[in-house]
């Protein structure tokens, strides 16, 4: 009877597990123990889900308020007063639908770097994988950006702007900027834990990065092969793709490829270091 | 039943010191620090605080069976937190390792993860899952988990709205509705109001007997022996004693009195959580008139003086008195002031505590010791010092030799009819 119970009330069937001394990816890329600990990672995703707007007036409006306070400062000093081009749309949309992306990315930086540090009562008290704390804000973010697309879309079919049927590789899309997001944020919290000089400096470079990327301004300005160089930044490509699916601007397929496989490489790279790190998280925090 | 719970096999745990003096490094610290080993390496020996290491558990080998309930005694810093973490996942051994059959469940501090913006039926799913259970099982026990906290009233209202005892209750409550087949646990039946307590020993208990296999970690002897058959006595990362519980328990006791009378400052079980600008000395506890030292006599005035290392700014003091069994009656702390308090410069490195009539039953007590600076424990010493109480006079009342109950003897007046 008192079995039945146990059975019936814990995660697991009794399984050995051997604690030893790791090495390699045992930790970030087992499969088995992600699924095996899929709650948490569920109830941290919700958690950071349902934290993100409690106890504010706008709530889930911020979330398309933040992108578009941008597109306005942008319109006016960009457009109006430096008088930069938007390739046949208005300035507005042609920022904004920039912006979007960006800001589900400069949030994802800003808001993960702090995470591990953020849950360290949680990491030095309780076993679980650890990627599941970036992922959670990850996930928030990925709410907020759904939320801003929809109403990105609104505004341009309003404005004249319906949108394409590319529209539907944005999913494609998604998954680049979120594996370049979770790579960097991996990272980032990791080095955090060690270092708290991150938490300085990731905002203020958050802010330099905005305007390394092609969102205030055409990706065209820079030429030929130099914007293979541009793609280095996963961001760039990004933001090309959303414009090409969102406003069906032409794209520069080589520039989103560099971005796609920089992506891909800071997921795998970034995703090693904390591995490195999540071995003796719980003895630096 | 059958087999191993827990198999470990020359378990180990190096601890690098030093460069967390101060908890984390800032990003300077470790550059100037690097410049630095690039000049030693010219020539210069090497500074001795890098090379500090700490086997914080060295070469354990043990096994648990199912079903046992196994007490860890020791000192601070004898290695048995460092064990349940390494049970229970949360950091890995250096060396060895640890065969774990079963899901594992910690409760090394109560509480963890609740979010404060987070109702008490939310904080109850989160907490669950971290804890290991799933969504369907915390629905179906929902109900007892928020009977057995008391908070029905508070289930929709943030948890940072919640008193302490509140939030206490619920985090105890969920864990101990987890169910895994092997709890750890850490010192966590010492919160919650006094009637609280009795009932999570209660839970405690019926956890053990339910046949799951319980591995507990507290300084409360009482505790210990009442829960436990077996305990496992650690020294210095080392298993010194695995035996039947009172074996272990008199064999701890007999260290912790042998360790009073050393030389203070050669012990390394101290508490200073990385600031150390200060170290205990000497504790001495002498009754005023006869200037008896380590024997004293209920009713007495009695003082307390701690001796430092150094002597710093804003300096405050706890001292606790435990009973034999280690559990403790009382706790004085100067910083919970009293105007008669002094500070006085000229007593240099010297902390008195003057308790004019002591009020303690007959029997042998353990003092415990912390000393801060600056807001930060600067060092900590469990069973710092050791005294007998005789029995003797309080408030005009001569005790009884025998019959009483208890640690304290109140200085009292009666009013009887006829």
């Amino acid at each position: 009877m008192i079995d039945a119970v146990m059975e019936a009330t814990t995660v697991h069937p009794p399984e050995r597990v051997r604690l030893q001394s790791t090495r390699g990816f045992s930790r970030v890329a087992s499969p088995h123990e992600l699924w095996r600990y899929r709650d948490v990672a569920i109830e941290i995703a919700r958690r950071d889900i349902t934290v993100r707007y409690r106890q504010t007036i706008l709530g889930a409006v911020w979330a398309i308020l933040q992108p578009v306070g941008t597109m306005v400062v942008f319109s006016i000093f960009f457009n109006r007063v430096a008088g930069i081009r938007s390739e046949g749309v208005p300035y507005a949309l042609f920022s904004l639908a920039a912006l979007v992306p960006w800001t589900f990315f400069s949030n994802a930086l800003v808001m993960g770097s702090d995470s591990l540090v953020a849950n360290s009562a949680l990491v030095t008290k309780v076993y679980f994988p650890r990627v599941f704390i970036p992922l959670g804000i990850l996930s928030a973010g990925l709410l907020d950006l759904v939320v801003a697309f929809v109403i990105l879309l609104v505004i341009a079919s309003a404005w004249g702007h319906p949108p394409p049927v590319q529209v539907l590789c944005l999913p494609l899309v998604a998954v680049v900027t979120v594996a370049a997001a979770l790579g960097i944020t991996a990272a980032l919290s990791a080095v955090n834990a060690r270092f708290r000089d991150v938490r300085y400096i990731v905002p203020f470079a958050t802010q330099l990065w905005l305007f390394a990327t092609p969102i205030a301004y055409p990706s065209t300005l820079v030429h030929g092969a130099y914007r293979i160089v541009l793609g280095i930044n996963p961001m760039a490509g990004v933001v090309e793709a959303w414009r090409w699916a969102v406003l069906d601007l032409p794209p520069s397929w080589p520039l989103i490829g560099t971005s796609a496989g920089v992506s891909a490489l800071l997921l795998v790279g970034g995703l090693a270091y904390f591995e490195r790190v999540e071995r003796r998280l719980a003895d630096v925090l | 039943m059958a087999g191993h719970a827990i198999e470990t096999s020359g378990l180990g745990k190096l601890y690098r010191l030093g460069t967390s003096r101060r908890g984390y490094g800032t990003l300077r610290e470790t550059l100037v620090d690097a410049a630095r080993g690039a000049f030693r390496r010219n020539g210069g020996p090497p500074d001795p605080e890098e090379l500090r290491t700490i086997w914080a558990l060295r070469d354990l080998s043990l096994t648990i069976d199912e079903g046992e309930t196994v007490g860890l005694i020791g000192h601070n810093g004898a290695g048995k937190s460092t064990l349940l973490k390494i049970l229970s996942r949360i950091t890995e051994p250096t060396s060895g390792w640890a065969d774990v059959t079963g899901q594992v469940g910690s409760l090394l501090e109560v509480g963890t993860g609740f979010h404060p913006e987070l109702t008490g039926r939310e904080n109850i799913f989160l907490n669950g899952a971290i804890l290991g259970m799933r969504r369907d099982a915390i629905r179906r026990r929902f109900d007892e988990i928020v009977e057995f906290a008391e908070i029905a009233q508070f289930l929709d209202t943030p948890v940072k709205r919640y008193s302490s005892g509140m939030s206490v209750r619920l985090a105890f409550s969920i864990a101990a509705h987890v169910e895994p087949h092997i709890l750890l646990v850490d010192e966590v039946l010492a919160v919650g109001d006094a009637a609280f307590q009795r009932k999570s020993l209660g839970k405690m208990d019926e956890v053990a007997r339910q046949g799951r296999t319980v591995v507990f970690v507290s300084h409360n002897l009482a505790i210990i022996r009442a829960l436990c058959q077996r305990a496992i006595l650690l020294e210095h990362g080392r298993a010194v004693a695995d035996a039947p519980v009172e074996v272990a328990i008199d064999q701890y006791l007999r260290a912790l009195e042998q360790a009073a009378s050393e030389d203070l400052l050669v012990r390394t079980d101290r508490d200073g959580r990385g600031w150390r600008d200060l170290l205990i000395r000497r504790v001495e506890i002498r009754e005023h008139g006869t200037g008896r030292a380590d024997v004293l006599v209920s009713g007495a005035p009695v003082t307390i003086a701690v001796e430092t290392t150094e002597s710093l700014p804003n300096t405050e003091c706890r001292l606790t008195v435990l009973n034999a069994l280690g559990q403790p009656v009382t706790t004085l702390d100067s910083e919970q002031p009293a105007p008669a308090d002094q500070r006085d410069a000229d007593l240099g490195r010297r902390i008195e505590c003057e308790i004019p009539a002591l009020p303690l039953a007959p029997g042998r007590y353990r003092l415990d010791v912390v000393v801060k600076a600056q807001r930060q424990i600067q060092d900590g010493l469990q069973a710092a010092a050791f005294f007998d109480v005789e029995p003797g006079v309080v408030g005009e009342r001569p005790m009884p030799t025998s019959g009483s109950d208890g640690d304290v003897f109140l200085p009292h007046v009666w009013r009887l009819p006829g």
